[in-house]
C-alpha cells in the first residue's frame, strides 16, 4: 500500500493485524515528506527522531496487550496547539524559537488514545487569514495545483493531508479554518460544536469562536479523532458537560433516507462561482436520489454575519494577543531603552500586517465611544444570527450549502483585506452559532480543483452531522 | 457608528503597537473601508436583543479548588528573552528618585 492511501481507520486495522508498524508507517510519512514537502511546504517543523521514538513506543505499548483506538498514528499537529518540547510560532515571527513547556488538553487526549505527534503544520499567522500566505515563515501551496493556495488558516493541516504526506491533521477553526481549506484540498473537514473540544493549550484567537477539530481523508477518520478529543476539560470552563457519544455506533448504518435537508436560499445566491454552484447543485440531487427530503429554509440575517464576524473576531484577538509583549516570552526587540517601548517595538517586530489590522481595528471596537455601537451591537446580532438557526432546525435536520464561494485561488490574487474576508462568507454563520458543521468533498473543476459541501447542524448534534456526512461520502462514491 | 476621524496612530498606540508612517498611512484607508462595510449593522433593529457573549450558554464553571502538580518553573522560564536567576529581566520600570 502507498502510503498516501492510508487512512486513520486502514491504517489502526493494518497495525492491529500486525500488517504494519507504526514505526514503519512513520517513516513511510517522513519519506514522503522529504520527497513532496519541497513543493508542498505544508510543515513548519518536524522532529522525525521524536516522531520515530513515538512510534517505537506505541509498538511497544502495542506488543504489552494496548488496544488504543489511535494506537501508533501520526497526527500532524497546526502550529499554534501546544506540544511539550516542541515549537509553538503560530506561524508569527513573535513565536520564532518558543518551546511548549506543556501539552495542550487536545494533545494529551491524542497521546492517551495512541497517537503520535508528527509535524508542525504551517498555517495564517495567528489564524488569521483564509489562505495561509499570511504565515511569517512559507506559503503553503496546494497540491492539486501549486500555483494556488491551500485556503487557510488551517493550510498547512489540509495540504498535508490531501498531498500524501499525513495520515491525518489537527486544524483550528474560527470562522472556516478548517472548513475552508478542507474544501480547497478536498479533505473532510469537522469543526464541531463550541465547547465540545478543549481549547486549553491552543493560542487563543477569538475565544468565544475558536473549536479544535480534526482534518482527514474520510468521514469515519474524523469520527474516531473527534472520539478521542471531545469531552469536558477541567481546564477549560467554556467545554460542554454533556456526554460524549459514540461515534462508532453513529455512523454504523448512517443513511440520507428520511433526513430533511434544508437549502438556506441567503446562501444560493449570485457571486458564487458557476462551477461551485453546479457542483453543489449536483451534490443537492444526489441526497434526493439517496432518499433526503429537501427543503427551502431562510436565514435571514445571513448578510450581517461577516460584519459581526470582523467586529467580534478582532476585539477578541486584540484581547488575546497583548500576551505578546516580550516580557515573559517570544520576541523582544533590541531597539528599547524603556518599558512602553519594549512592549511597542517587540510586538511591530513580532507581528505580521494582517495581525497589526486586526489588533488595531478590534482595540478601535471596543475603545471608549465606540464600544456599543461596535462591539455591543455586533452582540447582539449575533444573537438574531443564532434565532435564524433555531429557526430553520425545527423544520430541517441539516443544512446544505457551499462551503466558499470559490475553489481555491492563485497565491497572490487576492490583495486586499475585504475581499479575502469574503472567502468566509457562508463558514462564519455557523461559527457565530456555535454550531457543528463539516465540509465533505462533491466534487472538482473541469481543471481538477476540488469543491466541497457544508453539511451545518444544531448544537451537540455532532454525531447526527458525522453520520449524514458519512452517508453523503457513501452516495457520491 | 462612524469611520470619520479614525486615528490609526492613536488607536495603535491604545494596542501597544509602534506604527510606521506608511502602515499607517495604508491600515487607515483599508480599515476605513472594513468599517464602512460594518455600517450595515446599522440597518438593523436590536432593541430589547439579548448580546450572544459565546457559542453556547454554559456559565460558572465551578470546580474544587485543589493544588495539582504544576509545570516545572524552569520549562517556562526558558522561553525568557532575558532572566536572572529565576526572574525574568526588564528595562527599570520606576524612575529614579
Amino acid at each position: 500500500m502507498e502510503f498516501k492511501d492510508w487512512t486513520v481507520a486502514s491504517a489502526a486495522e493494518a497495525m492491529r493485524n500486525g500488517e504494519i508498524s507504526s514505526v514503519e508507517l512513520v517513516k513511510a510519512l517522513i519519506a514522503e515528506k522529504n520527497a513532496r514537502d519541497g513543493d508542498i511546504q505544508a510543515y513548519l517543523t518536524f522532529d522525525e527522531d521524536g516522531a520515530i521514538a513515538a512510534a517505537s513506543e506505541a509498538d511497544s505499548r502495542r506488543a504489552a496487550g494496548d488496544t488504543s483506538p489511535l494506537l501508533g498514528i501520526p497526527v500532524a499537529v497546526k502550529d499554534l496547539i501546544n506540544v511539550r518540547g516542541q515549537p509553538c510560532t503560530c506561524a508569527s515571527k513573535i513565536l520564532e524559537g518558543y518551546v511548549s513547556p506543556y501539552d495542550a488538553t487536545v494533545i494529551a487526549r491524542l497521546k492517551a488514545a495512541g497517537a503520535v505527534c508528527a509535524g508542525r503544520v504551517n498555517m495564517d499567522e495567528f489564524a488569521m487569514g483564509s489562505s495561509t500566505e499570511n504565515s511569517a515563515f512559507k506559503t503553503t501551496r496546494n497540491p492539486h495545483d501549486l500555483s494556488r493556495v491551500p485556503g487557510g488558516s488551517s493550510g498547512g493541516s489540509a495540504a498535508a493531508v490531501a498531498g500524501g504526506e499525513a495520515v491525518c491533521a489537527l486544524g483550528t477553526d474560527t470562522g472556516g479554518s478548517i472548513r475552508q481549506p478542507a474544501s480547497f484540498c478536498g479533505i473532510v473537514g469537522f469543526k464541531p460544536t463550541y465547547g465540545r473540544v478543549s481549547r486549553y493549550g491552543v493560542t487563543a484567537f477569538a475565544s468565544s469562536l475558536d473549536q479544535v477539530g480534526p482534518m482527514t481523508k474520510t468521514v469515519e477518520d474524523s469520527a474516531m479523532l473527534a472520539q478521542a478529543l471531545f469531552g469536558a476539560d477541567p481546564h477549560d470552563g467554556t467545554t460542554a458537560l454533556n456526554p460524549v457519544p459514540d461515534f462508532a455506533s453513529a455512523l454504523r448504518g448512517a443513511s440520507l433516507k428520511g433526513l430533511r435537508i434544508g437549502l438556506p436560499r441567503e446562501y444560493f445566491v449570485p457571486g458564487t462561482a458557476p462551477e461551485v454552484t453546479e457542483i453543489v447543485k449536483a451534490a443537492i440531487a444526489k441526497c434526493a436520489d439517496a432518499g433526503a427530503e429537501i427543503v427551502d429554509v431562510s436565514l435571514p440575517h445571513t448578510e450581517y454575519a461577516m460584519a459581526v464576524y470582523y467586529i467580534v473576531a478582532p476585539a477578541e484577538a486584540s484581547a488575546n494577543l497583548a500576551r505578546f509583549d516580550g516580557v515573559r516570552y517570544g520576541h523582544r526587540s533590541e531597539k528599547s531603552d524603556d518599558v512602553m517601548s519594549l512592549y511597542c517595538r517587540s510586538r511591530a517586530e513580532g507581528f505580521g500586517q494582517e495581525v497589526k489590522r486586526r489588533i488595531i481595528l478590534g482595540t478601535y471596537v471596543l475603545s471608549s465611544g465606540y464600544y456599543d455601537a461596535y462591539y455591543g451591537r455586533a452582540q447582539r446580532v449575533r444573537t438574531l444570527i443564532r434565532r435564524d438557526f433555531d429557526e430553520a432546525f425545527g423544520k430541517v435536520d441539516f443544512l446544505l450549502t457551499p462551503v466558499a464561494p470559490t475553489p481555491a485561488f492563485k497565491v497572490g490574487e487576492l490583495q486586499d483585506p475585504l475581499s479575502m474576508y469574503l472567502n468566509d462568507l457562508f463558514t462564519i454563520p455557523a461559527s457565530l452559532a456555535g454550531l457543528p458543521a463539516i465540509s465533505v468533498p462533491a466534487g472538482a473543476t473541469a481543471a481538477g480543483l476540488p469543491v466541497g459541501v457544508q453539511f451545518i447542524a444544531p448544537s451537540f448534534a455532532d454525531a447526527p452531522l458525522l453520520a449524514c456526512a458519512r452517508a453523503f461520502e457513501d452516495t457520491m462514491a | 457608528m462612524s469611520s470619520e476621524g479614525f486615528d490609526v496612530q492613536y488607536v495603535a498606540r491604545l494596542a501597544h503597537l509602534e506604527l510606521g508612517d506608511d502602515e499607517a498611512r495604508r491600515f487607515s484607508g483599508q480599515l476605513g473601508d472594513i468599517l464602512k462595510y460594518m455600517e450595515k449593522l446599522r440597518q438593523l433593529d436590536v432593541e430589547g436583543v439579548e448580546p450572544t457573549m459565546h457559542g453556547h450558554g454554559r456559565t460558572n464553571a465551578f470546580r474544587e479548588d485543589e493544588p495539582v502538580q504544576s509545570v516545572d518553573q524552569d520549562l517556562f522560564l526558558a522561553n525568557a528573552p532575558e532572566r536572572t536567576g529565576d526572574e525574568y529581566r526588564l528595562p527599570k520600570i520606576v524612575e529614579d528618585a
